[in-house]
């Protein structure tokens, strides 16, 4: 049997080899293993290591090393931005979010709500956008921080980030972005459009999982959600994770040396598309989500209507191709997706959605693999629908 | 070599199944269905919960075969959960096991089947099929295990559904599969055997039901308890809180020993009686299900009331509305509406149906089974 081809790039990617590389030489560097708070040379010597990968993610987003602390991935970071700023305030305020967030926000904020913080979810329109005048019209003086993710990682469909962070600065509320699917395929620049608290994840970067980075703009409040020791000028409690640290760093230079990503994989993406929907034309209606809007250069959520996303799946890696049926994080559960449902589709056509989603590794000829095998997979002789209705059923 | 879809709970019955068809060169594919958000109990249950998923996947790793778990939870939801209470409320005693096996396990097995282009379907279920040669149909029977066995809980399985179906253990007893599960060096191999309803932690069926009654803003009244001639002897708390035959919790003394002898959800009654009262010769079913041609007129069989039943020998007359009725040779004590009724040819499954309602004892058109009526052919 061929290779894998690997397609779910959006739930997390391969290690890179510049992060690899980096990991490698660190761990048969025997300086460097300390404790970067300890006193002596070893200590030191992770403290250099730690403090360089800082610098290194810094420049990655436009930050300054100091307002990067090191977490243990997105959802931490999510966390971090949201309740780390509710935890800092004197009393509960407002926060305004939308409801096509990862679960790492929308729990957070909910969690939030259960402490008396009010909420507002502002919804998307069917091509999955938020509207920024919506932001500008929850806000009320009680608001403190907004929250919106850069791209979606379900759809790719990326928000007008520039609006709303214009009409949060216009209103003096905070701004916190999850930007850990838009990371890997925009150049992020914290001051460009501007805002306070940012959201980053290694492995979806190309380096190892475990770390993560939330960027706290100097100033802007945030309290730890740990108690512990005062490791990440006391916001992140805990011996760093140096080997991590570097290797997220290195996937981070990888991505920003690899200037021509965007324009690659979106042609790639853009044919993908195209070829499914000459081949499934007279055959099965396929559509995929957000396309009319702008979208991460990578990611296709793709409905075939009447089949069930759960064996096409299965269906589609028994034939050697690994795509998903929406977020990874949701896999397992009965619920259709939050973000396909704020769109406006019925829980059929969101279990009729795959996403799939390319890395920077992939190559035409997988691509070309993948059409085949996918337009073999929603062909005519698949049913695949999720349980017979009761008519179907025999009554005596 | 073909491709067979292996339907796996985690325990080590289907961890054999699945083992012996990779090690026979199959190409196996796991499948479990999460059915049940066990994590919304926040107890660990016996089969069909992550940490048994994860006893299956480690089979699957084993012995280097595809292992997917699929959500059928609405499906089960709907099916099996809410008729499972929908059935107490109307004072029945439901047999969820039935319907999921074939509305939810086979069913979705039997598509997947479809879809991925699978030759057969596999489960570890205690039960065994042939294949008639003269007239090309494949009947269900029951397991070499009598003790074990499961044909029972299969009878409503599609022709379709038995078709495709393989069941690796039919020859084997339970010895045999944990030893087999030992010798393949499985780690579920000393698993204890799931009791009762899955979904019931233990087997506290009328906390279940008050929990999902809360849950769909369901609730029911209480009402008149009967004697065996209808004098009211006390109140009754609610149709779901009874089943035919229950002794315990009936909240009436009296000098005898009293039984749950009838459920009237039209009137909201309970009527209790003397165990002899429990006894009826004859039953109407609806929603039968013949293996094999549907047959003409009636025919003598043996028929299994509930699962450890050992079986009476009856007269089944179909109606022309996809029903039946049995009349009994002997007495059935505790029939109960809602359980599985099961007519077997020595092993064979000739087919079964769902209790609807039972008649007492001299009701029933006796005569007929003095006739000597031929076995069924």
């Amino acid at each position: 049997m061929p290779s894998t081809i690997y397609l779910d790039h959006n739930a997390t990617s391969p290690l890179c080899e510049t992060s690899r590389d980096a990991m490698q030489s660190l761990l048969q560097d025997d300086g460097s293993w300390g404790n970067p708070s300890s006193p002596h040379a070893t200590g030191h010597a992770a403290r250099i290591r730690l403090e360089e990968a800082r610098e290194t993610v810094a420049d990655f987003l436009g930050g300054d090393a100091h307002e990067i602390v090191f977490v243990s991935g997105g959802t931490e970071a999510d966390n971090l931005a949201i309740r780390g700023h509710a935890r800092a305030a004197s009393q509960p305020g407002h926060i305004v979010t939308s409801a096509v967030e990862h679960p790492a926000v929308l729990e957070a904020v909910a969690e939030l709500e259960r402490i008396g913080w009010e909420v507002t979810r502002v919804g998307v329109d069917p091509s999955g956008l938020v509207d920024p005048e919506e932001i500008r019209a929850a806000i009320n003086p009680k608001t403190s921080l907004v929250s919106i993710m850069a791209a979606n990682n379900e759809t790719g469909v990326m928000q007008p980030i520039e609006d709303i962070a214009a009409i949060a600065r216009e209103r003096g509320v905070a701004l916190h972005v999850d930007a850990v699917q838009a990371a890997p395929w925009v150049s992020i620049d914290v001051d460009d459009p501007a805002a306070d608290y940012l959201s980053i994840s290694s492995h979806k970067l190309g380096g190892p999982a475990g770390i993560g980075a939330l960027w706290v703009r100097e100033g802007a409040p945030v309290a730890p959600l740990l108690a512990g020791g005062g490791q990440e000028q006391r916001r992140r409690p805990g011996t760093e994770a140096v080997l991590l640290a570097c290797g997220f760093a290195a996937a981070t230079r990888a991505v920003q040396a690899d200037a021509d990503r965007t324009r690659r994989i979106r042609a790639l993406r853009d044919r993908f598309e195209s070829e499914i929907a000459r081949r499934a034309r007279g055959v099965r209606a396929v559509r995929a989500h957000g396309a009319a809007v702008m979208r991460l250069p990578n990611t296709t959520s793709l409905m075939a209507e009447g089949l069930d996303n759960e064996t096409l799946v299965v269906k589609l890696d028994l034939m050697g191709i690994a795509v998903s049926t929406g977020s990874a994080c949701s896999t397992g559960s009965s619920r259709p997706s939050h973000v396909l449902a704020a769109m406006g589709l019925t829980a059929e056509q969101s279990r009729a959605t795959i996403r799939i989603s390319l890395g920077r590794a992939t190559m035409p000829s997988e691509i070309e693999r993948a059409v085949d095998a996918i337009a073999d997979a929603i062909g005519p002789t698949t049913h695949a629908a999720r349980g017979r209705t009761d008519a179907a059923r025999k009554v005596s | 070599m073909a491709r067979v879809l292996v339907g796996m709970s985690g325990g080590v019955d289907s961890s054999v199944a699945a083992a012996l068809l990779a090690r026979a060169g199959h190409e196996v594919i796991g499948v479990s269905l999460q059915i049940y958000d066990h994590s919304a109990s926040g107890r660990t249950a016996r089969c069909c919960s992550p940490a048994d998923f994860l006893d299956a996947r480690r089979v699957a790793d084993r012995f280097g075969f595809r292992y997917y778990v699929l959500n059928r939870e609405e499906a089960f939801t709907s099916r099996v959960l809410d008729d499972f209470v929908d059935e107490y409320l109307r004072g029945r005693t439901p047999n969820p096991c039935v319907r999921c096996n074939a509305e939810v396990k086979f069913e979705t097995l039997a598509a997947l089947a479809r879809d991925l282009d699978a030759q057969a379907i596999a489960t570890g279920h205690y039960a065994r099929l042939s294949d008639d040669e003269t007239t090309g149909e494949r009947w269900l029977l029951r397991a070499r295990d009598r003790d074990k066995d499961q044909s029972y809980f299969l009878f409503d399985l599609t022709p379709e559904q038995i078709r495709l179906a393989i069941f690796p253990l039919g020859e084997m007893t339970k010895d045999d599969v944990r030893a087999m599960a030992r010798e393949l060096g499985l780690g579920t191999a000393d698993k204890p055997d799931s009791q009762d309803v899955c979904f019931v932690e233990g087997g506290d069926y009328r906390g279940f039901v008050s929990a999902r009654m809360a849950q769909r803003g369901l609730s029911e009244d209480e009402g008149e308890m009967l004697d065996a001639v209808g004098n009211a002897i006390g109140r009754h708390r609610g149709l779901s809180h009874y089943t035919i035959g229950q002794r315990r919790g009936l909240g009436v003394a009296a000098s005898r020993r009293l039984y749950v002898i009838g459920i009237d959800p039209a009137a909201n009654t309970v009527r209790l009686g003397s165990e002899e009262d429990l006894a009826c010769r004859s039953l109407r079913l609806t929603r039968v299900r013949f293996h094999g041609a549907t047959p003409h007129g009636g025919f003598e069989t043996l028929v299994k009331a509930r699962y450890r039943h050992p079986g009476i020998r009856g007269w089944v007359t179909p109606d022309d509305r996809g029903g039946a009725q049995i009349d009994l040779c002997e007495d059935l004590r505790g029939a109960a509406p809602g359980q599985a009724a099961v007519f077997y040819d020595g092993d064979r499954v000739l087919g079964g149906g769902w209790i609807e309602a039972d008649m007492p004892t001299g009701t029933a058109h006796e005569t007929r089974l003095s006739e000597a009526a031929p076995a069924r052919s």
